[in-house]
This record gives C-alpha cells, sequence and structure tokens, in this order.
C-alpha cells in the first residue's frame, strides 16, 4: 500500500512526462514484438520471430491473472447465491449497524486524515520554519505503527489504571468515579485512531502536488490581490484536489480493510461482522455476500480515486518542478507551525513507540524465550517465502507486459494488481471457500477410489495463506518491478546485441544489474506488508501456528498488554524500512529540486 | 576499393504492410551514407534491417561480401560485427564511461582493454571523464561516448540512428561535421538515418532520399538540391516554387522569367505543358532589370532576406537577396532569372509542392 502511494505520486502528479516503456518504444519503432530479450528463435525465423515464446508468456500472464483473481470471483459469484435465513436475520439486525458504524468511521478518517495530511503538506512544502527539513520526512513515521497496534497501546495509555489517568488522580486527589475521561475503546476512538496512521497517504500525495504545482499560478494568484491564506484555498488546494482525493482514497480503503482497531473497540464494521458471521453463525454463504457489499464500498472509492485523477490532466498545468520561494514564518507563527506538524508526529509515533518501547523493556526478561524466537521466525520465513514468490510472478507479469503488445496482457497485468485494494478479510473468505471445497471433493474422491483420506491439502495450510498474501499484495512488487522495467529502454538491449552480446546475456549483463535494486525494493516492501497483516493471517494460519502480528494482537485481546510490547515493537521496526526507503526518496527528490 | 555494404532488392514488412519496398544501394568502404527523409519514411527500419533486428521479406543484405540477411534468415545483431550509436544513446546508467566503452570488448587481456579504451576515450576527447556515470554528463558528451563505445570493437560499420536529433540545433552540424571528420580519420564505414538535410549535407559522402518506403534518388547533397530526380525530392530537399513552363526543344523550356536551357536532353515533347523548379538562389535582385516583381512576404534571415515575390501571371517566386538590400511589403523590385541547372517536370494536376 505504501508502494502503491508513491506510485501514485511519482506517475500521476509528478508531471505526466513519465512515459512507461510501452509508449517510449511505441513511438520511436512500430512493432513492440522485437523486444524480446530471452527470445532465440528469432533469429532463425526471420520474418515471423518468436511467436511460440511469446504464445507461453501471454499464457503465463493469464493463468496468473485469472489465479489472483479467483478469491474476489469467489465473493462477487456468491451475491446468487440464496444464504436463506440467515442473510435475513443479518439484515433485520446488525447489518444497519455495520453500514452505519462503517460510514461514520470513513467519515471520521476523512476528516482527520484531511487536516492532518494537506495541514501538514502545505506547511512543509510551501512554508519555512524551524524543523521543516526535519518534519518533510519524519512526518512519514506514523506508517509504521499498524492501527490495531496503536489502538491497544492507547488504550493502555489511556486506561483507568494507565499512567495518564494515575497522574491525574495524584495530582487533584480525585478518586474513582470523581471526573469524567473521555473512552477510547469507541467509535471516534478508532476513527482517531485510524486518522493518526493514515494521514500519511494524504500528506505524502498532496505533498507531491504542491511541489509541482506551477508557480505561476500562485503568483498570478498573489498579484491579483489575494494574500497567501487566500491563495492557498482559493488556487492550491483546488489544483492540488485530484491527489489529495487519491491520498485520501488510499487512507479509506485500508479503514474499510482494518479489522484489529474496530475489533478490540468493539465497533461493529463490515469486518468483524465478516468474522463474526464466519465463525460464530457459521454461514460461509452469508459471510461471503458481506464481503461483497464491502467490496462494493471498495469499488466506489476505486472509483472516486479514477475519476479524481481523470481530472489531473486537466489541472496539471506545468510539469516542471522550479525551486519554490517558501514563505518564511517567524515568531508565534512559525511555533504554530511547528506545533501543528509536531501533533501528528507525536501522537501517531513518538508516544506510542515510547510506550511499546517501555512495555518490551519491563517484560523483556521473560518474553524473549524460545516461543518467541518461533514465532520471529514463522513470521520471518513467512513474510520472505511470499516476497520472494511475489516477485517471481511480477517478472512474469512485468516482462510478459514489456514483450507483449496484446491489450488482453495489459488488462491481465493490471487485474492481477487490483488486490490491493481488496481488504483481507475478503480475501480471506474469497481463498477458503474455494479451497475447502477443492479439498473435500478431493477427500472425497480418495476415499471413494482408494480408501484414503487426503485431509486439508490447501486450506488449513500455509499454501491458502501465501496465496492470500499474493492477491493482496503482488501491486506492491509488481509496481516496484515495472517501474525498474520501465529505465532500462529498448534501445539498451539492442545496444547491448548491437556489441555482440546473445539474449541471454543481454538479460544477464544489462537487466540485472539495473533491475537488482527494484528487486531488492519490491522484495522488502512485500515483506515488511506481510509482517504487518492482520485479519487474513488470523482466517487462514494453519491450526497452532502463530505470526507476530497474531500473537500480539491475541495477547493485547487478552489486556496482556506489556507482553504483547516485543512482538509488536518488532513489528513496527520492520514497518520502519519502507518509511525510511520513502523518506530517501523525498530527500533526493530535495536535492535535484535544488540543483 | 570493396564494397563493405550492399542491400540488393529489401524490402520489410510489419506483418502485411510493406514499410520498406525494393531498396538497393551499394556502400564503399570508408565511405559515409545517409538515408534521409521525412519521420515515417522507412529510413529507420532499413538501418535496423542492416544491424539484424529486423528480417527482410526479400532482397538480402551483405555485409563485407556475406551475406546476412534473406528472407527466413537473419544473422542476429551480436553476430555482425556492426556498431551503433543509437537516437537516445541507450547508455548503460549502471557503468562508467570507460565500462560502457569496453562493454564490447572481449577476448581481450585487461591491458590491451585499457588501452582500447584510453585510446577511443583520447579520440573523442574524454578521457578526463573515464570515471564519470553517464547521468552526470551533457547530451553533446554521452553523445560521444555513445560514438566511442559502438566504435571500440572495431565493426565493420557504423549505423548511427538519428545520432544528432536530441541536440541543439546550432550543435548538430558542428557535431556532424565533427563526426565525419573522426570518421574519415579512422577509415570508418558508416550510414546515418535522419530527417535532417543540412546535418546528412554535413556529414555524408552519398545520401539516398526515401519517400513512402523506397529509395526516391541516390545522390550528393549538391546533386539531391539542384538536380531532384522528383516533385518529392524537390519539395524535400531545400526550398523552392515550381513555375508554369512550355517546352521549347529537347534542352530548353520558356518561362515567365525567360528561357531557362539544360545541359541534357529533358525527354518532353515539344510545346508540351510543364513546371520548373526555381530554387531561391536562382533569382538575383537586379534593379535595372526589365523584369518587375511584388514583395508580398519577407524573412530575415541573417546574411540575407528570403522574398516572396509576385509575378505579372500571380504566380510566386522565393528569391534570396543579401540583407542591405531591405525592401517593404508591397514594394516592386526588378529580378533576373539565373539558373545554371534546368530541373523540369511534365505538368501535374492537383496539389503542387
Amino acid at each position: 500500500m505504501v508502494q502503491y502511494a508513491v506510485y501514485k505520486c511519482n506517475l500521476g502528479f509528478r508531471g505526466l512526462t513519465a512515459s512507461t516503456p510501452t509508449t517510449q518504444s511505441g513511438a520511436l519503432h512500430p512493432d513492440p514484438a522485437r523486444y524480446r530479450p530471452g527470445d532465440q528463435t528469432a533469429d532463425q525465423t526471420g520474418a515471423n520471430p518468436g511467436r511460440r515464446s511469446r504464445a507461453w508468456w501471454d499464457w503465463s500472464v493469464l493463468g496468473i491473472a485469472l489465479l489472483l483473481s479467483l478469491p474476489v470471483l469467489v465473493v462477487v459469484g456468491f451475491v446468487f447465491v440464496p444464504a436463506g435465513d440467515v442473510w435475513r436475520h443479518l439484515a433485520d439486525t446488525v447489518l444497519p449497524d455495520y453500514v452505519t458504524n462503517s460510514l461514520l468511521l470513513m467519515l471520521g478518517v476523512a476528516g482527520g486524515t484531511l487536516v492532518g495530511g494537506v495541514g501538514t503538506a502545505w506547511l512543509v512544502s510551501m512554508c519555512r520554519f524551524p524543523g521543516r527539513g526535519l518534519f518533510e520526512w519524519a512526518l512519514l513515521l506514523p506508517m509504521a505503527m499498524p492501527a490495531y497496534i496503536i489502538a491497544y497501546t492507547y488504550t493502555g495509555m489511556l486506561d483507568y489504571a494507565g499512567p495518564l489517568q494515575t497522574t491525574l488522580r495524584d495530582l487533584t486527589g480525585w478518586g474513582y468515579g470523581d471526573y469524567w475521561f473521555p473512552e477510547i475503546r469507541s467509535l471516534p476512538g478508532a476513527a482517531v485512531m485510524l486518522s493518526l496512521v493514515l494521514y500519511p497517504y494524504v500528506y505524502l500525495l498532496s505533498r507531491a502536488a504542491f511541489l509541482s504545482q506551477s508557480l505561476c499560478v500562485l503568483d498570478v494568484s498573489r498579484t491579483l490581490g489575494n494574500g497567501p491564506w487566500r491563495t492557498f484555498f482559493a488556487v492550491a488546494l483546488p489544483l492540488a484536489r485530484p491527489a489529495i482525493v487519491a491520498g485520501l482514497s488510499l487512507a479509506l480503503m485500508e479503514t474499510l480493510a482494518d479489522y484489529g482497531t474496530v475489533q478490540y473497540f468493539g465497533v461493529s464494521t463490515f469486518t468483524t461482522g465478516i468474522f463474526r458471521t464466519w465463525f460464530g453463525l457459521g454461514n460461509a454463504a452469508a459471510a461471503a455476500q458481506l464481503s461483497a457489499l464491502l467490496l462494493g464500498f471498495v469499488f466506489a472509492l476505486i472509483l472516486l480515486e479514477r475519476w479524481s485523477r481523470r481530472d489531473a490532466r486537466y489541472h496539471h498545468t506545468s510539469q516542471r518542478e522550479s525551486s519554490i520561494r517558501r514563505l518564511s514564518l517567524t515568531g508565534w507563527r512559525a511555533a504554530l507551525a511547528f506545533g501543528f506538524c509536531l501533533l501528528p508526529l507525536l501522537f501517531g509515533f513518538l508516544l506510542p513507540a515510547t510506550q511499546l518501547g517501555w512495555w518490551s523493556l519491563t517484560v523483556a526478561r521473560t518474553s524473549f524465550d524460545a516461543a518467541f524466537l518461533t514465532l520471529a521466525l514463522n513470521s520471518l520465513a513467512l513474510a520472505a517465502g511470499a516476497a520472494l514468490v511475489a516477485l517471481l510472478l511480477a517478472l512474469v507479469l512485468g516482462y510478459g507486459r514489456r514483450l507483449s503488445p496484446s491489450r488482453r496482457v495489459g488488462a491481465a497485468v493490471r487485474i492481477a494488481g487490483m488486490g490491493y485494494a481488496v481488504p483481507g478479510t475478503v480475501i480471506a473468505v474469497g481463498v477458503l471457500i474455494p479451497f475447502a471445497w477443492i479439498d473435500n471433493s478431493v477427500d472425497t474422491w480418495m476415499r471413494a477410489s482408494f480408501g484414503l483420506s487426503t485431509g486439508l491439502l490447501l486450506s488449513g495450510t500455509l499454501v491458502a495463506l501465501v496465496f492470500a498474501y499474493l492477491v493482496r499484495f503482488l501491486a506492491v512488487s509488481l509496481q516496484t518491478v515495472e517501474s525498474g522495467l520501465g529505465k532500462i529502454r529498448p534501445s539498451m538491449d539492442e545496444a547491448g546485441r548491437s556489441m555482440g552480446l546473445s539474449p541471454g546475456q543481454v538479460l544477464r549483463r544489462i537487466h540485472v544489474p539495473m533491475l537488482r535494486g527494484s528487486l531488492l525494493t519490491a522484495l522488502l516492501l512485500v515483506f515488511v506488508d506481510v509482517l504487518k497483516e492482520l485479519p487474513a493471517t488470523l482466517i487462514l494460519r494453519p491450526f497452532n501456528f502463530n505470526t507476530l502480528a497474531v500473537r500480539a494482537y491475541e495477547l493485547a485481546a487478552d489486556e496482556r498488554l506489556a507482553d504483547s510490547g516485543p512482538a509488536a515493537l518488532s513489528i513496527v521496526a520492520a514497518g520502519l524500512l519502507p518509511v525510511i526507503l520513502l523518506s530517501r526518496s523525498i530527500t533526493r527528490s530535495r536535492h535535484v529540486q535544488s540543483a | 576499393m570493396s564494397n563493405q555494404l550492399e542491400v540488393l532488392d529489401v524490402s520489410v514488412a510489419y506483418g502485411d504492410t510493406p514499410v520498406v519496398r525494393d531498396v538497393s544501394f551499394v556502400l564503399e568502404t570508408g565511405s559515409i551514407g545517409c538515408l534521409l527523409g521525412p519521420s515515417g519514411c522507412g529510413k529507420t527500419t532499413l538501418l535496423r534491417a542492416i544491424a539484424g533486428f529486423e528480417a527482410v521479406s526479400r532482397g538480402q543484405i551483405l555485409l563485407h561480401g556475406q551475406q546476412v540477411s534473406r528472407p527466413g534468415m537473419t544473422v542476429p545483431p551480436e553476430r555482425r560485427r556492426i556498431g551503433m550509436v543509437f537516437q537516445d544513446f541507450a547508455l548503460f546508467p549502471h557503468l562508467s564511461v570507460a565500462r560502457n566503452v569496453g562493454f564490447g570488448l572481449r577476448g581481450l587481456s585487461a591491458r590491451e582493454r585499457h588501452t582500447r579504451v584510453d585510446g577511443l576515450l583520447d579520440l573523442v576527447g574524454l578521457r578526463h571523464a573515464a570515471r564519470q556515470y553517464p547521468h552526470e554528463l551533457s547530451g553533446g558528451m554521452q553523445q560521444r561516448v555513445a560514438l566511442a563505445r559502438a566504435l571500440a570493437p572495431r565493426p565493420e560499420i557504423l549505423l548511427l540512428d538519428e545520432p544528432f536529433s536530441s541536440m541543439d540545433a546550432e550543435l548538430r552540424e558542428q557535431l556532424a561535421r565533427e563526426v565525419r571528420d573522426l570518421l574519415k580519420r579512422e577509415g570508418v564505414t558508416a550510414i546515418l538515418v535522419t530527417h535532417d538535410q543540412l546535418e546528412a549535407f554535413a556529414m555524408a559522402d552519398l545520401i539516398g532520399v526515401l519517400g513512402q518506403g523506397e529509395v526516391r534518388q541516390w545522390g550528393t547533397g549538391f546533386g539531391l538540391y539542384h538536380e531532384p530526380a522528383d516533385r518529392f525530392v524537390a519539395d524535400f530537399i531545400g526550398q523552392g516554387v515550381l513555375l508554369p513552363a512550355t517546352v521549347l526543344d529537347t534542352i530548353q523550356v520558356r518561362t515567365e522569367l525567360g528561357n531557362i536551357a539544360g545541359a541534357r536532353p529533358h525527354g518532353l515533347a515539344p510545346s508540351s505543358a510543364a513546371e520548373v523548379l526555381i530554387r531561391p538562389d536562382d533569382m538575383l535582385y537586379d534593379e535595372s532589370s526589365p523584369l518587375r516583381a511584388v514583395v508580398v512576404e519577407r524573412t530575415f534571415r541573417g546574411a540575407e532576406f528570403l522574398y516572396t515575390l509576385r509575378l505579372d501571371s500571380g504566380a510566386r517566386v522565393l528569391c534570396l537577396v543579401p540583407s542591405h538590400h531591405r525592401h517593404a511589403i508591397g514594394d516592386e523590385i526588378g529580378v533576373r532569372l539565373q539558373a545554371d541547372h534546368l530541373v523540369v517536370f511534365p505538368q501535374q494536376q492537383g496539389p503542387r509542392p
């Protein structure tokens, strides 16, 4: 998801000149079929080169896309299966709550992320005040904090027995019941928690948009008598709107996908409802139908994002990134700007990270035992495995698109990359239903034919879990791989060939070294995303198989907050890696601008 | 002197769409050829067929007497001993300048390799930039690295695909001359593809003008300008207008500006209607001339003015006049025709070039 946001800012708002490899080659040479790095047959057959090898790629790409869209197809397919009384029961009782709560939550998160994200983005890109350079990258830190972790960290901090209320009572001499204190475990509380960790999406995209805005339009507004504030609201904000909406829709997709926070806070939304229907009522069809309804919400968000991006074409007036003359803030204005940027950073990262660190210290002697090691190894192996497979698939898809001009392949690649928008819960349901069916069918057939019971081959094994991760996170590695491939222009392949390299040598001596960075990034991003993922892991993990995320969540649910500290802290630490990558690209772009 | 490159009746097609049709030409060792034409004329496709990136659908290509392309057989680029300079240079961003240049060198000891790379960097004047990376260089420097890289393995022939198109207009001609000097000094056989005629004039010994996949004319720059073989070449190379004329005899025609005689028979029937190509430099400014024309347009070119003049009949001609003769639009001036070459085409209906 993080990478997706970066992709959006690179492609959509960093100037529309960034051309894809296909458009480049298309402009120079009419036949894209010739960039076939691994193709030997082209040399001998002459006029009709490599048809077989291209067909092989085409079919691989189509097959992968079909497989990865299976969960969504299953879920959508269940719309037509009658679920009977259970569905009517749901509609009569809890469904209105799910819809209302989800909408209210989205409303709250939208408000929070807009104020926090756009406000800070404007300050760091347009104003000069102490700490600006630091905030520019530090404001991304809350991205490392999964929402469910920040949620129970705050619960611990704001508890009756927590540090804040204890201090309050010590200072005032009040006792239990003498004072009112806001309840964090509520819908508004959940909205605040989610906003604290999701505002960076809005920040990232609107900052890029502000930086790429033509200074001329802002100057024109000033010469027409608008002050800086009026200019912001009348010119800069409308111009950045497509970017802001894109960031917002990403944040809202994450909100819809959240399970840990709302479950922990006892707020009934779609995700918790799907869990309850699946495990509580044991009704797969109804759970799938709830999932389909949730997908409908997600789809609306995708449409919103697409629609806003279509506007970008017309709104984006300048492709040049001129150096920005930042408005100097002094005195109380500077202090205010500093405070405004510090707040989300403090509450979104510094405070909860400190608390997690403190908890980890208090239990350090007992927690880092063999069980924790197993947990960590489980998580690392799972994340590394999923990242590796995702990378391999992304390479097949990426090269498939590079080699084949067909629209079919392009569409298939895009479909394979759509999983980022589908909530983990939905994917889990969509994986489990067909896999369980396959397992049962195989088992029945084997017993009938050979008197053998095969049991669960797919569902309830790591295969199902890794498959679900692939569906959800393939987009991340795909975008990284494709952006890496985009840098290798077709003429570089040809330059290699003209200097005596065979197609295989071109791959080894030009592509591999040039792609290395992108491939590592793709591995890292998927690795971290898998490490943090909660709901799909909860549903699909094999019996007695725990990961850091699951364990942290379970301990917290049992009110053993301090004990969950080490696992949670490990996840946050891993989550910092992509944030560091992002910060580095931000600092780099700043150097480019100043040069 | 042997033939380094022979292109014989070559056609290239994408699917069923022919892009290059029946092209033949021969390039001698050490000479520089140029394929010149508007975009989409097939010149780049032809170059890529010579390089081995495209298969030919008819004809054959010979490099140094060896057949490298015929229908159904294409020797892959890596086995052709060619060097190629790409439009976008295609330098490898992950390698330093020296390693880019040394990329195509194989079977050499480290020392020989080093010597060769240094020699080439000296040749293009980039010894000091050996350790730098492509993104640190200016466009002109990148171009020279690309050239050095293509020359390093001592190719049989050097192919240049619009090598100067990303340069500033002022730089292009100068660079083209520099590259020509370098190639001539090294005795490299080369073929260049461009749409810029000044680039072609500055660089090539022999120029082939391509239009719609066919070669319209081979010749030197001077020949193409002054004796274009057809209307397409006349229009594409240089400026000029076609003026109505009547054929007098086998070598003469009569125009509104006077009679023009050619050096060779033009092959048109006497007293048939024809059109004559009049270049701006065929028209001389002469106040004493009885032939008068009215200025309708004026373009300042620094050393000279390019005037568009209206003749009595309403026909227009272009006239290049040294820039101290300054006339306003509407002025009537005296002109005289001084054409050294007669370029005449039979009268044609439809749009004139």
